[in-house]
Formats: C-alpha cells, sequence, structure tokens
C-alpha cells in the first residue's frame, strides 16, 4: 500500500491545471479538495476522502466517480483475465518448444512469431483483424459487449504483446536451466524427458516468467485503453479516454488510482507466489 | 518487491545464453530498416509527391497504384483527397523525430539519475529508487493520459511523456552497473591513485555502461514510436490535419469496409520500423552484452 499512496499526491492537484477546464470543473474540484489550503493539508484531505470510498463526483454522468468506474471494472477484468490467460497458456507453451527444440523450425517459428508480436501495433492489429475477420470473412462481431464471442478478437489484440514476451522469455529462462548440472543429472538417472522439462526445468524457469507476467498486467491495462476503444468494448479503458475529451477529472483520477492499485495488488500477489513455486525463497 | 523487477534480474543472470556471432543479421536488417525509414522520412519534401496536409475532394479514396489506382498516387489516396504516400513520409518525420527526441531525453536523464543515484549516498539512491517504483506503478498509457489531461496535447507535451516513460530503464541499469563497477580493483585503484569521482565516473564507469544503454535506446526507440502512434490514435497526440501514423491509422478506421488501404499503409509502415528497431535492439544486444539475452 506504501507505493499507492506515492502514487497518489501528484493527481488531483495536477488534474485541476488545464485551462481549458470549465469553471464549474475547478469549482467542484476546489470545494471538493479544499484546494486553498497548503499541499500537505490537501493530500492528507484527499487521502482521507479516498479511503472513505469517496472519489468525487463525475461531470461527465453526474454520479458518483467511484460508481462510474466500478460499473466498467467487470467489463476491462474479464477483457484482461481473458489476455491473461491467453498470455500465459500461449506465451510458456511457446517458449518451451522453443527452448526443448533449439534450433528447429519450431524454434525459428515461435521467435518469428515473438519478433512480429512485440512490433505490431496492437491498434492496428485490431484494425487488421477486425478487417479479415469480421469485414472479409464475416466470422466474428467486431465491436460490443454481448457474448463470449465479442471476446475473442479484443482479447487476442490485447494479448499479442505480453504474449512475444512471455515466448521469449521462458525461452531464454528455459535454455538457461536446461544447461544446468542438475538436468542432466536428471536424464540421466532415466527420468522421462517430460517430467525433465515441465517438472524440473518448467519450475526453476518459472520466477523471471512469472515476474514479468505480473508487470504484464501493466501492460495489460495500459493496452486495454486502446483495445477496448478500437472494439468499442465498454471498460475501464474506453472510459477514460471519454473522461479525458470531457474533461471529467474525478473519473480520470478514479481510473488511474485503481489501475495503480491494481497492478501493485497483482505484483504483490506475484511476490508472494514466488514462495510456493521456489520454496528457497523467503520473506521474513 | 523491488529487487525482483526483471530489469536487475536480467542483470544478474548467469552463464550467458547467446553467443557472439561475428555478423548479426537481424542487426544489420533493422538498421537498414531503419536507416531506410529515416532516410526517407527526412527527405520527405523531396520524395512527396503532393502537399501531405491540403485536400483535394476531386481524388478521394483512390486506390493504391496496382489495385485500381495511378502512378500517381501510388499508395492509394484518404478520405479527403490527400496522397496516402505523401502524409507517410511527412508523418515519419513527425513520428520518428519525436521517438528520437524523447529517447535522447530519457537517456540523458536515466543515465544522470542512474549515476547519482548509484555512486551518491544511501538517502539519494532510496529517493530515487522509490521514485521508480512509483514510475513502473502507473502504465504508461495511463500515466501520459494523466499529463495529457492536464497539459493538453502538443508535441512537447508528448516529448515530455515519452520521455519520462522512458528513463527509469536507464536509471536502473546505470545504478546496477556503477554499483558494481565501483567495487572493481582497477576502480579502487584509481581512487588510490588519487582520480577524482567525476574522472572515475567518465573514464570508467560510463564506457563499461554504454553497451547496455544502446541495447535499451535501440529496443526504446520501438516503444517509443508505438507509444507516439498509440497516443496519437487516441486522439492525445499528434492532432489533424496535421500527419502521423496514428492518426492516419485513427482517420482510415472509419473507412474500413470500402478502403482498407487508409489503414493498412500506416499500421504497415508502424510495424516495420518497431521491427527494424526491435531487430536492431536484439542484435546489439547479441553483439554487445550476451549477459542481457
Amino acid at each position: 500500500m506504501f507505493v499507492v499512496l506515492r502514487v497518489l499526491p501528484g493527481d488531483p492537484a495536477k488534474m485541476l491545471l488545464p485551462e481549458g477546464a470549465p469553471q464549474s470543473a475547478v469549482d467542484e474540484l476546489n470545494r471538493h479538495l479544499g484546494l486553498r489550503e497548503p499541499l500537505h493539508v490537501q493530500y492528507a484531505i484527499f487521502i482521507r476522502s479516498v479511503f472513505r470510498g469517496d472519489f468525487g463526483q463525475s461531470f461527465q454522468y453526474r454520479a458518483p466517480a467511484l460508481r462510474v468506474v466500478t460499473e466498467r471494472l467487470a467489463a476491462t477484468a474479464q477483457l484482461a483475465l481473458a489476455a491473461m490467460f491467453l498470455t500465459g497458456a500461449v506465451g510458456v507453451s511457446l517458449g518451451i518448444v522453443a527452448a526443448v527444440r533449439r534450433g528447429t523450425r519450431y524454434d525459428v517459428a515461435s521467435t518469428l512469431f515473438a519478433v512480429l508480436g512485440q512490433s505490431l501495433p496492437n491498434f492496428w492489429l485490431g484494425i487488421m483483424l477486425i478487417l479479415l475477420f469480421g469485414v472479409a470473412l464475416r466470422w466474428l462481431p467486431t465491436s460490443g459487449f454481448e457474448s463470449w464471442r465479442h471476446l475473442i478478437l479484443p482479447a487476442v489484440t490485447l494479448a499479442a504483446f505480453p504474449t512475444a514476451l512471455v515466448a521469449r522469455l521462458t525461452r531464454s529462462s528455459m535454455l538457461e536451466i536446461l544447461g544446468r548440472d542438475y538436468i542432466r543429472t536428471g536424464r540421466a538417472k532415466g527420468l522421462a524427458e517430460r517430467a525433465v522439462v515441465l517438472r524440473h526445468a518448467l519450475r526453476n524457469a518459472a520466477v523471471p516468467v512469472l515476474t514479468v507476467l505480473g508487470l504484464q498486467v501493466g501492460t495489460l491495462l495500459g493496452g486495454a485503453v486502446i483495445t477496448e476503444s478500437v472494439f468499442a468494448w465498454p471498460g475501464m479503458g474506453k472510459l477514460v479516454v471519454d473522461a479525458i475529451f470531457f474533461r471529467d477529472f474525478p473519473v480520470v483520477q478514479t481510473v488511474l488510482i485503481f489501475s495503480a492499485t491494481i497492478f501493485v495488488l497483482i505484483n504483490l500477489l506475484v511476490d508472494l507466489l514466488y514462495t510456493v513455486i521456489d520454496p528457497r525463497i523467503r520473506y521474513s | 518487491m523491488t529487487d525482483l523487477f526483471v530489469t536487475d534480474r536480467s542483470l544478474e543472470a548467469g552463464p550467458p545464453t547467446s553467443h557472439r556471432r561475428p555478423l548479426n543479421a537481424p542487426a544489420v536488417i533493422g538498421g537498414l530498416l531503419l536507416a531506410l525509414t529515416v532516410l526517407a522520412s527526412v527527405l520527405a519534401p523531396v520524395l512527396s509527391p503532393t502537399d501531405p496536409v491540403k485536400p483535394q475532394f476531386s481524388r478521394r479514396l483512390a486506390p493504391p497504384w496496382g489495385l485500381g489506382g495511378t502512378p500517381a498516387h501510388v499508395l492509394g489516396t484518404d478520405n479527403l483527397g490527400r496522397d496516402i504516400l505523401a502524409r507517410l513520409l511527412h508523418g515519419g518525420r513527425i513520428s520518428l523525430a519525436l521517438a528520437s527526441v524523447s529517447v535522447l531525453i530519457a537517456a540523458a536523464v536515466g543515465i544522470v539519475v542512474g549515476l547519482v543515484a548509484g555512486s551518491g549516498g544511501e538517502r539519494v539512491d532510496a529517493l530515487f529508487m522509490r521514485l521508480a517504483d512509483v514510475q513502473l506503478a502507473l502504465p504508461v498509457i495511463m500515466l501520459a493520459i494523466a499529463i495529457v489531461a492536464v497539459v493538453g496535447t502538443s508535441p512537447a507535451a508528448l516529448v515530455g511523456v515519452l520521455a519520462l516513460s522512458g528513463w527509469v530503464l536507464y536509471a536502473r541499469t546505470v545504478r546496477a552497473n556503477v554499483l558494481t563497477i565501483r567495487r572493481l580493483e582497477y576502480v579502487e585503484a584509481a581512487y588510490t591513485l588519487g582520480a577524482s569521482d567525476l574522472r572515475i565516473v567518465a573514464r570508467h564507469i560510463l564506457p563499461n555502461t554504454l553497451a547496455p544503454i544502446l541495447v535499451i535506446g535501440s529496443s526504446q526507440f520501438a516503444t517509443m514510436v508505438l507509444l507516439e502512434s498509440g497516443l496519437s490514435f487516441l486522439g492525445m497526440g499528434i492532432q489533424a490535419p496535421q500527419p502521423s501514423w496514428g492518426l492516419m491509422l485513427a482517420e482510415g478506421r472509419d473507412y474500413l469496409s470500402n478502403a482498407w488501404w487508409l489503414a493498412t499503409a500506416p499500421g504497415m509502415t508502424i510495424s516495420l520500423v518497431v521491427l527494424g528497431a526491435n531487430l536492431l535492439g536484439d542484435g546489439l544486444r547479441d553483439l554487445l552484452d550476451p549477459r542481457l539475452g
């Protein structure tokens, strides 16, 4: 929570600076945050109201900003979880295959996929997927939020970049572990190759991979902003883009606080998971 | 949590996983791709057939040459009849210039912070590293959104956002390097001989840190191009009618069903540049610093 608290201070005060903001907005926040007070007092008041669950009123929706944001949270969570699942499943498998079959065409294909995944901008990938599967083939819906079929294209779009990253990292991490002595020992004592790779190598290669997966939550939250805009997905990302154009600062601020908090919490969870995966890691 | 971040971890990685190669094909291809785009953008006024901003309604939505279009507009025209090639070339000037300046600023700030944090006292170090943590806790796009919400959209604000998103990587790398190099025997020897801090930094620490900085810079250039075009795509970067790759993509989105080339051309260009920078970065890494693999 310490990091979260440090993330917060700039935002409320900063949000007030733009000259283009309507006077009503300035008045509202002025009154709400007590901006005539010295900065540290403001900060204390702001923190206190956030902990009371008071994030201010949305100008655009005329409702509490907290409620506006939480209503959209589920859609983003759905999208991010689907993308996270794809990233973990596809990225790790590709990485393992590339490492185990090092130098073969599987390795080349996986590496090529990874380089491409990291180079295609996700907004363009999204548009091309729409063009191919929506406009040309008419297989999948291109926008909206109704069924699981609507989820496929946005989730693939969002997952492409982190999947590529995870695949590359899994590959290099696995390669390093596969060269260790205990892997040779494992093979020498007649363990099945599958057991060597999955039980001995993967588990040891998992810590850096998990770290990056955790950090990808940030990529996913950031990518969701763009992906949701491309696919008209009614989540937090689209909300925050709309909110900027409406100069709806309480909503922008709430989304920022939420995404930072989610990011920090997930990474805390990842830190705790280390001890499960690698019992050698202990936190005192 | 801090110590488990991947940037630190990758620096401490054990035995080298990749091997030095005399000539690195990906790096050469990447470098060529980048050089070609940069050259084309620099020469944009000479190369572009028409004005990239002025509309010509009589030629709206002309398809690319060979697909029903004319050689006058090789990549076709957009919804306002502007030549897409001309807009790509001129957009490249803006996108690439913004990305380069941002990388340079981010690197300069990051290196200075890293040096100060690594060689200064513990409190300075702690302060800067907490700052880096805070920075990392917000997704870059969210950070950009916060800044754009405050200062509005201008090229200077964009560079600021991009540079702000980039300095942490350099700072952490340089700091980690300073901490290791400082304890090496030849540096201690230099101290004993009476070399000043500044001299140690300039003669011993910086040259040893150059390789990872080059690698980060090259890969980051790719990130910056992606980020800039992403922000422009969302309407938070370069504003119309200025050509920018991201903005062109956003404009082309509305014509997907009847004029696919509007969104395809800028997307391909962005992908190629990013691919080039990524390949160059990877190649440089293999070449200069196998530890980072």
